[in-house]
């Protein structure tokens, strides 16, 4: 049961027939309505709750203020924060329902050791000496005995235990191979904001959907990825000056359909419609050659490279049509505050950063950046991934610091007390589908997974289950469920989850939360940084002058610690403080000069470019080969930010008379990743149960398949089995969502989407190409 | 005139090299970054060689006869595992670095036969070529740590 609070219209919308509630329309300029969302369990009122716990959303990237419900010391349901300047009191409906999650009977509450093949219950101490013994034997056998760890973490942990785990990664056992699974939703959004601008920060406000005149939505289903920024657009689509919308993505999706215009193009072919719209605007002098001239590099690059991708080429290419593009171009470059945002259509897909790149420079061109209304999204998928990338968990150093310049590498070891030489910088932080090819051919011997399920969420599975597999790997599994990855695992650690450990973390837009425990964790698991911290004294990890390397010994403290790390950054947390934070989110920067936080990055055109500052040196787009530190500097960017020019290429696979057909995957708005959470939650899980396949009425007809037939997806890795969905799917595409393994899977067919993607990835972003699989479609059986 | 020589190296250099990122790209196919990029550029390889076409008509007339030593066989064939592969690449290196040479050689010859299509060639293609060394270079520095002091 919904509840609206007082003050507002009471409502019984049933948020799963209707995922974004009821509308409350603004205008521009005005401020976005508040309505506050509740559920709590059973027939609780709000006002018998025990305690309401501060925190935010956990199962998507928006960083919705929330508050946990508390009654008689277990969480009993949840409320939007009415000020939250992120949600204005609303609720996505898989944090709603999400949480009961956390009640669940099968939570992991005990370690488990793998013994005579069984995974049996041990105590904590029998855990952590079996993992530090394997880990000194391995540090002991010699030299290269760092290269046999590989860590592989998350987007849903807390700022303080990815800090604390990159410090103990690189700067306790030195070793570069550390990622996250970010590596898989954001790592393109990372790479992109580097390659344009010199470091990761989103320009923009989740504020500016309140200013803009046009929206361009990038392979982007916020409708069911980020329901409450959703809800915001649409709020401003029903007010009197609606912003025009442009969405681009193969699927007839809800933004597609809310959209003005809506360009199906055939998936891994963004590069030539990005270059087409770039050669549009420039055409049409829809260019601001002001800004560019004072505040961008590579102008001529740029337009020489797009010069050839004319309307009908690009129609050719991305099989749609050369008026609609001609319209897109229209609506892009005669809006006055455009707001653009970018995800997993780009991201995932061919010529990720490339074409996320082709995304900021319309905003460079048009010199729509740092003003309200010209928001530029470089979105994430999961609500701690802006996190992982900055905190140094995921392949990037701590605070925004660049591998290649030894100043930065100079200033960790003095803040970490340790010799430069024990950080590994010797190249780029080794990205997760390299950690997993180590394991594979056997160089990596431990590997400690935590928070994450790469036995359903990485591409081509066969191979990955063989590497999970392997005698010679002792695979780590923290998690709070037992998942598919924990049926690999030679030791489970139990983890404490959202709701029963406090931290902090940061949304798409730079908006820090803190996140308040509000109940004990069951049995005996254990925070995330509790288990880091226990593993870094058992390891006895030291600095240059003997002391504990690590030197907190709780969230708070490793905040503080983080705040000082990162001053002077572009991720300035130095002016905050959790008691700060209790009063409120704050955007970073938050140092001396910006005490309130910052709502806008680049407000004068200065971008994070200069060689000293700058989170890279860059890299070539097409190939991925880094740039030099000199070929850097000679370009002289002095804060003006990179235009970048790239030529399409064809995905890595293609179709073939075998595998005809192009398979893209992606969500439901009922479920999160690999269903851990979602699928214990019973409306939402009832709401999207199991697997299905999309296919447009044509390729049906031709295939012979009818509404609900059981179908065979088959690629040249393996296969899945799903129900037929006949929708408005472009031609020649088909579409499964990647959430369902087969932890409840009842039966003996697979329903996985990954057993079928192809192992490639993006040169600069390293972020598998998960959009572009060639597959063959066969009916099987009847509704 | 001796250009039409040089071209023919830079023309045969290239197949070669095609050909070697081609083998190169399938022996390591389970190194999924190798195998995509390599296999695009020994693509770019050709292309090279086809641009040159016009210039090896333009000059090959007359040519005088082909110089002692003018070719090297610098590619023997790929190796297998961690190892094989950063020779292999070691080796990819040497014959790209061969090619972009010879690509500063003709530009300056380029620029004594007041050619500019030629010139236009030259200067695209050794673009391309410097990218391809830049590429393996970041591959084998990234591969280096855990193949030689990491891997048994």
């Amino acid at each position: 049961m919904i509840r609206v609070d007082a003050g507002t219209r009471p409502s019984m919308v049933d948020r799963i027939a209707d995922p974004w509630g009821e509308r409350t329309p603004y205008d521009r300029g005005e401020a976005w309505p508040r309505r506050v969302d509740t559920f709590l369990e059973g027939d609780l009122r709000s006002e018998d709750v025990d305690r309401w716990v501060q925190t935010a959303s956990i199962l998507h990237s928006n960083g919705d203020g929330l508050d946990i419900a508390v009654k008689d010391g277990h969480i009993a349901g949840v409320r939007g924060r009415r000020d939250d300047r992120v949600n204005h009191g609303r609720v996505d409906p898989k944090d709603l329902f999400g949480w009961q999650a956390n009640n669940s009977s099968d939570r992991l509450t005990r370690p488990l050791i793998r013994r005579d093949g069984e995974l049996v219950e041990c105590d904590w101490k029998t855990a952590m000496e079996t993992l530090v013994a394997r880990s000194k034997e391995l540090l002991g056998t010699g030299p290269g005995g760092w290269g046999h760890f590989g860590f592989y973490t998350s987007g849903q942990l807390f700022l303080e235990a990815y800090y604390t785990l990159g410090v103990i990664g690189k700067a306790g056992i030195g070793t570069p191979h550390m990622d996250g699974n970010t590596r898989l939703c954001t790592a393109t959004a990372a790479a992109s904001l580097k390659a344009s601008f010199g470091a990761d920060g989103q320009p923009g406000s989740y504020g500016d959907v309140d200013h803009c005149d046009a929206i361009a939505l990038y392979g982007h289903n916020v409708a069911e990825t980020q329901t409450v920024l959703w809800m915001r657009m649409l709020d401003r689509r029903r007010g009197s000056d609606p912003p025009r919308m442009l969405a681009v993505d193969p699927r007839p999706t809800p933004v597609a359909r809310e959209a003005d215009i809506h360009l199906a193009v055939k998936s891994g072919t963004n590069v030539a419609l990005m270059n087409g719209l770039v050669r549009g605007l420039i055409k049409n002098g829809w260019i601001d050659e002001e800004y560019i001239a004072a505040h961008a590099l590579g102008f001529d690059r740029l337009e020489a490279t797009v010069e050839s991708y004319g309307p009908d080429k690009v129609a050719g290419i991305c099989g749609i049509d050369a008026r609609d593009i001609e319209a897109a171009t229209e609506l892009v470059g005669t809006s006055e505050h455009l707001l653009s945002t970018v995800l997993q259509g780009f991201y995932q897909s061919n010529q990720a950063t490339a074409a996320a790149c082709g995304v900021n420079n319309i905003h460079l061109l048009r010199g729509m950046l740092g003003r309200p209304g010209c928001g530029l999204y470089q979105m994430n998928g999961q609500p701690t991934a802006q996190n992982a990338r900055e905190a140094g968990a995921d392949g990037d150093l701590p605070a925004l610091r660049n591998w290649e310049n030894k100043e930065h590498i100079e200033e960790l070891a003095e803040l970490w007390n340790v010799e430069a030489s024990k950080i590994p910088h010797w190249a780029a932080p080794t990205h997760a589908m390299k950690i997993f090819r180590y394991a594979e051919q056997g160089s990596i011997k431990l590997l400690w997974i935590s928070a994450t399920n790469p036995a359903v969420s990485l591409p081509d599975l066969p191979r990955v289950r063989k590497t999970l597999a392997k005698e010679d790997l002792f695979v780590v599994v923290q998690d709070i469920f037992r998942n598919e990855t924990v049926e690999y695992a030679d030791l489970v650690l139990p983890a404490a989850t959202w709701g029963e450990k406090t931290g902090t973390f940061t949304s798409v837009d730079r908006t820090v939360h803190l996140s308040e425990k509000a109940v004990d964790p069951p049995g005996e698991a254990r925070p995330d940084l509790e288990i880091f911290l226990d593993y870094a004294r058992r390891m006895d990890f030291r600095d240059r002058d003997g002391d504990p390397l690590i030197k907190w010994s709780d969230p708070e403290g490793a905040f503080k610690a983080w705040q000082e790390f990162t001053r002077g950054r572009p991720c300035d947390y130095s002016g905050m403080s959790y008691e700060r934070l209790r009063h409120g989110p704050i955007q970073w920067p938050c140092n001396a000069e910006n005490p309130e936080g910052t709502e806008r990055l680049y407000v004068d055109g200065v971008f994070s470019t200069d060689p000293d500052y700058a989170e890279t040196f860059g890299h070539d787009l097409a190939t991925g080969a880094v740039q030099s530190e000199e070929e850097y500097r000679a370009k002289e960017p002095a804060g003006r930010a990179f235009l970048h020019a790239a030529d399409y290429e064809p995905s890595p696979e293609v179709t073939s008379e075998e595998y005809p057909l192009l398979l893209t995957t992606g969500r439901t708005v009922y479920q999160f990743h690999t269903r851990t959470k979602t699928a214990r939650a019973p409306q939402l899980n009832d709401a999207a149960a199991d697997v299905w396949l999309e296919i447009g009425p044509d390729d049906a007809a031709d295939l012979r398949i009818g509404e609900g037939d059981m179908v065979r997806v088959s690629s040249p890795r393996g296969e899945v089995f799903a129900p037929a969905r006949i929708n408005g799917i472009r031609s020649g595409q088909v579409f499964l969502p990647f959430h369902y393994g087969s932890w409840d899977r009842e039966g003996e067919t697979d329903r996985t989407a990954n057993n079928l993607t192809v192992t490639a990835w993006d040169p600069v972003s390293k972020q598998p190409v998960f959009k572009v699989t060639a597959v063959r479609v066969e009916r099987v059986g009847a509704a | 005139m001796n250009l039409g020589h040089y071209i023919g190296l830079i023309s045969r250099s290239q197949s070669l090299l095609a050909e070697a990122f081609r083998e190169v790209a399938s022996e390591h196919s389970a190194e999924a970054a190798i195998h995509f990029t390599a296999g695009r550029l020994a693509d770019q390889c050709d292309q090279h060689v086809s641009r040159l076409e016009p210039f090896v008509d333009r000059y090959g007339e007359d040519l005088p006869e082909e110089p002692e030593r003018l070719h090297s066989d610098l590619f023997q064939g790929s190796r297998q595992g961690p190892l094989g592969m950063l020779r292999d690449l070691h080796d990819l290196y040497l014959i790209a670095a061969e090619v972009d040479m010879a690509w500063t050689v003709v530009t300056q010859a380029a620029q004594g036969a007041r050619d500019p299509e030629l010139l236009a060639v030259t200067s695209d293609c050794e673009q391309e070529t410097a990218t391809q060394l830049k590429w393996l270079r970041s591959q084998m520095k990234e591969a280096a740590p855990q193949v030689l002091v990491v891997a048994e």
